[in-house]
């Protein structure tokens, strides 16, 4: 069976020492550390994170059971919240004073809830009657307020990457109000309400903070609710209900994912995707949001695909000694003990890992059977590219060929992102070049992502191999890469050279010729002086390729030279005077070559003529028909003489 | 006495007659050796009614000049035979078999006075060999297209079998001959491509691949629209000579139900819940029919070893058709055509409204459709490419020109030249009305130009043509 789970741990977790009696363990979602606590830090306390690189140990004293604990940005101060009224704080920055200071809240007879480090000096307090946002003075070992906001609050979440602080306030807890910290200041956002599937009466507590979850998806801020199932209200399955959250404007209700069924849920984003995982079950969703599912109602979303377990996960061993026969131990996944966070942190306490959350895209390609929608799925993804030019290769070869309305499916939607880039990257060359200063804010240089495949990476990895593979039978060789060609074409693309190339090379080993002919009559195969250079290669075996050849470059009006070339090399001389008269470049060309032409022919009067004209032209251009030094004409001068005597040489003009 | 000037005559009392087809036969010297046998050297001869002896005596006649011509080139034994009243043109289309054609001469009748029996006045010099010839050529070509060459039939069943097989086409191909309108386009026997842009080539391109892939039976596919040729899947040769049944036969046989706008022709089928008005042109005249036959005509085309033969499948929408062509050892079914029908019909209506708005659209930015200023004939023997603007469209019986049969025979007359040497060569002839005549020839490409200026001089003619070389003809390396 092929490999189908397309989640995944990553495989060098942070470890930390687990949770134990003596030993509490706290994450910091902004700076994504782990804390392990022992002994409210009289014993050590170590920090890890975000990688397993970087970890900080150091011992506090035991002042009562740490309830939060986190480092500002930048791992400047730490913030210790000990009591429900106050934060202590101790500097971590080296030559200030290491003494604890402490801040209580300012509202009487407030709690303090929590709090975020929201700069590396500023910090809020989130209480359940509202917010203080606070500057800390490592150097004073001072704190001041800055801003408060009063309003009663039943819990809260913050999301570090937007500064956005969410606020759960009314009876039953479902109209959230955000804040956003920007430079030291607090801005209050259009509160919303969440709508609840059944409304309690009498009112109680309703929306749990384990179901809100922040996350930014596409660039957006989205608050996702995990709404379960009731069997009051009309809803068979749970699901999940995406809030855009705009900086501007109001928060509106933007997307629902269905779940089809029914029990614990946690939710993380990962590579723009929302995953769901489904505990009983332990298997995982992913949905896409801006994938569009024209059977489905506006906006409503079912799983991308069909849902699988994250991939087992085997614990390595390590450790002072390495026992070798030992194999590694195979992880509980989905475990209870598992805390999920935004986006795509998963940490086992218990266990002591803390773990990225992966999508690995190779196995999705066997799960969805529809190439188009695999690929609308796939170029919206980080790490996409070689994927995509594996399913490229799979569509087009072996047992799993695509017919070619799939082909082209999948060829438009590539060129559609391509087209996309190439424009993008247009416009920022003319905004450059019109002067970086005129409208210089928005002006930034595109960024080329993974899903920008372009011609050199199809020929690369797709269509080179796949034209030299043996048994594909020609005609679907020439479909495929016309409709490559058709495709380019289509958005517009300036389709390579070497695409052309591949096309001539394979209607020639085919004896195609006439097909080869057709194309460049309606000049499919674009002109350029590559292709006519290919074209007069192929003279010998195809005849009419000098004619197509002779065109193109008289189309190319840039190839004057290599048409006299081509001409006298057939000796042609009088053809090629005569072109070289045509296009008015008669005065400059080597009248050495020409003469060189005429002589080999062996055709006495055409050397005559020849010679002639060109005294004609030094006579019309300098006033004397013999020839400059420079030109090294001299042996046709002796060639002339001997064939037509002295006298036939035009003479100067006597004045 | 009243002085009357011959023209006034000529169109009041003169008679005159075309080129007409005298005979026609077919010959294998080396069927009847012997002397009582030489009946069974004629395979065919047309007309059938002409005495027996008389046919051997003809036949024998034609066979001791080309014998008699042989011993002075044994490789290039005499091709055309110039009377007073006619000219025979020889052909030996495969080893030993001979086609003959016999044309009469133009002729003209003067009435004469008193009873006296006309005049008869034969104009030997108003045929040209290079048109008569080619015309013969293409009769065999033709014939060998449905039915493969004498050789094949020979030997699958013998002079029993070739005989009928020569009767059955000859018997109804001659009656399409017309002599009368035969012209440098024979010489050429070239094909008409229609101008198009990349991108709906490509689509087209692109149905083409799609059709063929999706029902695998079809082998090979030509594209042509307004009968004009867009893509073909046949070698050049085989395509030259199914384009010219193709546009002189088919085509002008199915175009007047369109013409006439019988609803019955034009009625849109409904396929799914795509309207189309594609329709077979050969085959089934109605797939809902319950009695309807499934057969096709067949052709013959080349191969790398010989000969193929195929069922020719000739689909059309709108202005767009298309030929399927298909390997006549598969018995082709109602469920195929059915299938065809529904696949083909709905894409090839699309692709033809696309192909017309495009050209429309291209007609208009090269501006509005006035006659065009200069009457031309371009011919390219590389790819067979033949452009017209001297013939109005042709017909099923003939093919019209706007210019007097008089300066069609200059043209041909220089095509003669031309093609006795290799180099590029060019021909102005100031003809004797009012018309200049311009042929060049440039390469493997020919062009043939007819000015009417009156006073014009050399010069002002040769600036003339370049400028029509410029306008028509600047993406292709035409030496002026």
């Amino acid at each position: 069976m092929s490999e189908e789970h397309y989640l995944e741990l990553c495989e060098s977790p942070v470890q930390f020492e687990h949770a134990s009696s003596v030993n509490n363990v706290f994450f910091d979602e902004a700076n994504k550390q782990v804390f392990a606590v022992r002994s409210g830090g009289a014993t050590g306390v170590v920090v890890k994170g975000p990688d397993d690189k970087n970890s900080i140990a150091f011992r506090m004293d035991d002042k009562g059971e740490v309830k939060c604990i986190k480092f500002s940005i930048g791992n400047k101060i730490l913030a210790v919240q000990r009591t429900s009224k106050s934060v202590d704080f101790i500097n971590f920055i080296p030559d200030y004073p290491h003494t604890e200071f402490s801040q209580e809240c300012k509202m009487k007879n407030a709690s303090v809830l929590g709090f975020c480090w929201t700069n590396w000096n500023e910090i809020v307090f989130i209480t359940d009657q509202g917010i203080e946002l606070y500057q800390v003075f490592p150097d004073k070992r001072s704190v001041k307020l800055i801003k408060s906001q009063s309003l009663s609050v039943n819990w809260y979440q913050y999301c570090p990457e937007t500064a956005v602080l969410l606020l759960s306030t009314s009876g039953q807890g479902n109209v959230l109000q955000p804040f956003v910290f920007r430079n030291g200041t607090l801005s209050k956002m259009t509160k919303f309400e969440i709508e609840l599937p059944v409304v309690p009466k009498p009112a109680k507590l309703s929306l749990s903070e384990r179901d809100i979850a922040m996350a930014t998806i596409y660039g957006q801020l989205y608050v996702m609710y995990l709404k379960h199932h009731s069997r009051t209200a009309n809803s068979p399955s749970a699901e999940v209900v995406l809030y855009h959250l705009p900086r501007e404007g109001l928060c509106k209700k933007s997307h629902v994912l269905k779940l089809n069924t029914t029990g614990k849920f946690a939710l993380n984003i990962v590579d723009n995707l929302v995953v769901v995982h489904h505990q009983s079950t332990q298997t995982s969703l992913i949905y896409d949001i801006h994938l569009r599912e024209p059977d489905c109602a506006l906006n409503t979303h079912q799983p991308v695909l069909p849902a699988r377990s994250i991939h087992p996960y085997r614990i390595p061993l390590t450790g002072p000694v390495v026992v070798p026969s030992q194999p590694p131990v195979p992880c509980q996944l989905y475990s209870s003990s598992w805390s999920v966070f935004q986006p795509d942190i998963i940490i086992s306490a218990s266990e002591g890992y803390l773990w990225y959350l992966q999508v690995k895209l190779p196995p999705t390609v066997n799960l969805q059977q529809d190439k188009g929608k695999l690929m609308d799925f796939l170029l919206r993804r980080r790490d996409c590219k070689m994927v995509i030019l594996s399913v490229c290769s799979q569509i087009l070869e072996g047992g799993e060929r695509g017919s070619l309305p799939v082909v082209a499916t999948v060829f438009d939607k590539l060129n559609q992102v391509y087209k996309e880039y190439l424009e993008a990257e247009q416009m920022y060359t003319l905004a450059m070049e019109s002067g970086p200063s005129r409208n210089s804010a928005a002006q930034k240089r595109p960024v080329r992502t993974q899903a920008v495949i372009d011609q050199s990476d199809m020929y690369t990895h797709v269509l080179s191999s796949f034209t030299e593979r043996k048994g594909v039978c020609h005609k679907f060789i020439i479909a495929v890469l016309m409709e490559y060609i058709r495709s380019l074409n289509q958005s517009q693309i300036t389709v390579q050279h070497y695409l052309y190339e591949l096309v001539i090379k394979t209607l020639v080993q085919h004896n195609r010729f006439y097909m080869l002919h057709q194309f460049l009559q309606y000049h499919v195969l674009s002109d350029s002086k590559p292709l006519a250079c290919l074209l007069l290669s192929l003279e010998s075996t195809y005849p009419p390729a000098h004619q197509l050849s002779l065109d193109m470059l008289k189309r190319l009006s840039t190839a004057n030279d290599e048409i006299v070339e081509v001409l006298l090399s057939k000796q042609q001389v009088l053809g090629a005077l005569r072109f070289i008269r045509s296009v008015g470049s008669h005065d400059n060309v080597s009248a050495r070559k020409f003469l060189d032409a005429a002589q080999q022919t062996s055709d006495q009067m055409l050397f005559y003529t020849v010679f002639r004209s060109f005294q004609q032209r030094n006579q019309r251009l300098r006033g004397n028909p013999a020839f400059n030094p420079g030109e090294h004409c001299e042996e046709h001068v002796v060639h002339f003489k001997q064939l037509f005597g002295e006298q036939s040489l035009m003479k100067a003009a006597t004045a | 006495m009243l002085i009357v000037s011959p023209r006034m005559a000529a169109v009041t009392q003169e008679k005159q007659y075309t080129p007409s087809l005298l005979s026609f036969f077919v010959y294998n010297p080396s069927f009847g050796p012997r002397e009582g046998e030489e009946e069974k050297k004629i395979l065919f001869y047309h007309p059938s009614e002409v005495e027996k002896n008389e046919k051997i005596r003809n036949v024998g006649l034609c066979e001791a000049i080309v014998q008699f011509t042989r011993t002075f080139c044994p490789t290039k034994p005499a091709k055309s035979l110039h009377t007073q009243k006619n000219r025979q043109f020889f052909f030996e289309a495969e080893d030993s078999y001979w086609i003959v054609m016999i044309v009469k001469n133009p002729m003209v009748e003067k009435p004469n006075k008193d009873g006296k029996p006309p005049t008869i006045e034969y104009q030997e010099e108003e045929v040209l060999d290079t048109v008569y010839g080619a015309v013969l050529r293409q009769c065999y070509s033709m014939y060998k297209l449905f039915n493969g060459t004498f050789g094949r039939a020979m030997e699958a069943g013998g002079v029993e079998l070739l005989i009928p097989k020569l009767e059955k086409f000859f018997y109804r191909y001659l009656q399409t001959l017309h002599l009368q309108s035969c012209d440098l386009l024979d010489v050429f026997g070239g094909i008409s491509f229609f101008p198009l842009d990349k991108m709906t080539y490509l689509k087209i391109q692109s149905f083409v691949n799609r059709v063929e892939e999706n029902l695998r039976l079809v082998k090979y596919t030509a594209f042509l629209y307004n009968d004009q040729l867009i893509w073909s899947g046949l070698e050049q040769d085989d395509m030259r000579i199914l384009y010219k049944y193709l546009t002189t036969s088919l085509f002008p046989r199915h175009s007047e139900p369109e013409l006439a706008g019988r609803d019955s022709a034009l009625r849109p089928e409904v396929s799914g819940n795509l309207l189309h008005y594609g329709r077979f042109l050969t085959g089934p005249a109605n797939l809902k029919d319950p009695d309807a036959k499934f057969r096709f005509p067949r052709i013959f085309v080349h191969t790398e070893d010989g000969s193929e033969e195929l069922h020719l499948i000739v689909y059309k929408a709108m202005s767009a058709a298309v030929c399927f062509m298909i390997s006549a050892s598969v018995e082709l079914t109602r469920e195929f055509c059915e299938r065809l029908d529904a696949l083909v019909g709905p894409q090839l209506t699309l692709l033809a409204s696309d192909i017309c708005e495009q050209f429309t659209l291209n007609r208009r930015i090269s501006g509005p459709d006035k006659e065009p200023q200069f009457k031309f004939i371009y011919f390219n023997h590389m790819n067979l490419a033949e452009k017209s603007t001297i013939h109005m469209r042709k017909t099923a019986s003939v093919s019209l020109t706007s210019v007097h049969p008089d300066l069609m025979k200059i043209l041909g007359d220089i095509n003669c030249d031309f093609a006795r040497v290799d180099e590029d060569e060019e021909v102005i002839v100031k003809a004797m009305t009012d018309y200049w005549v311009v042929g060049k020839k440039s390469d493997q490409r020919e062009l043939y130009v007819i000015l009417n200026q009156k006073n014009a001089n050399l010069i002002e003619v040769n600036e003339e043509v370049k400028r029509l070389c410029a306008t028509q003809f600047n993406n292709i390396f035409f030496l002026d």
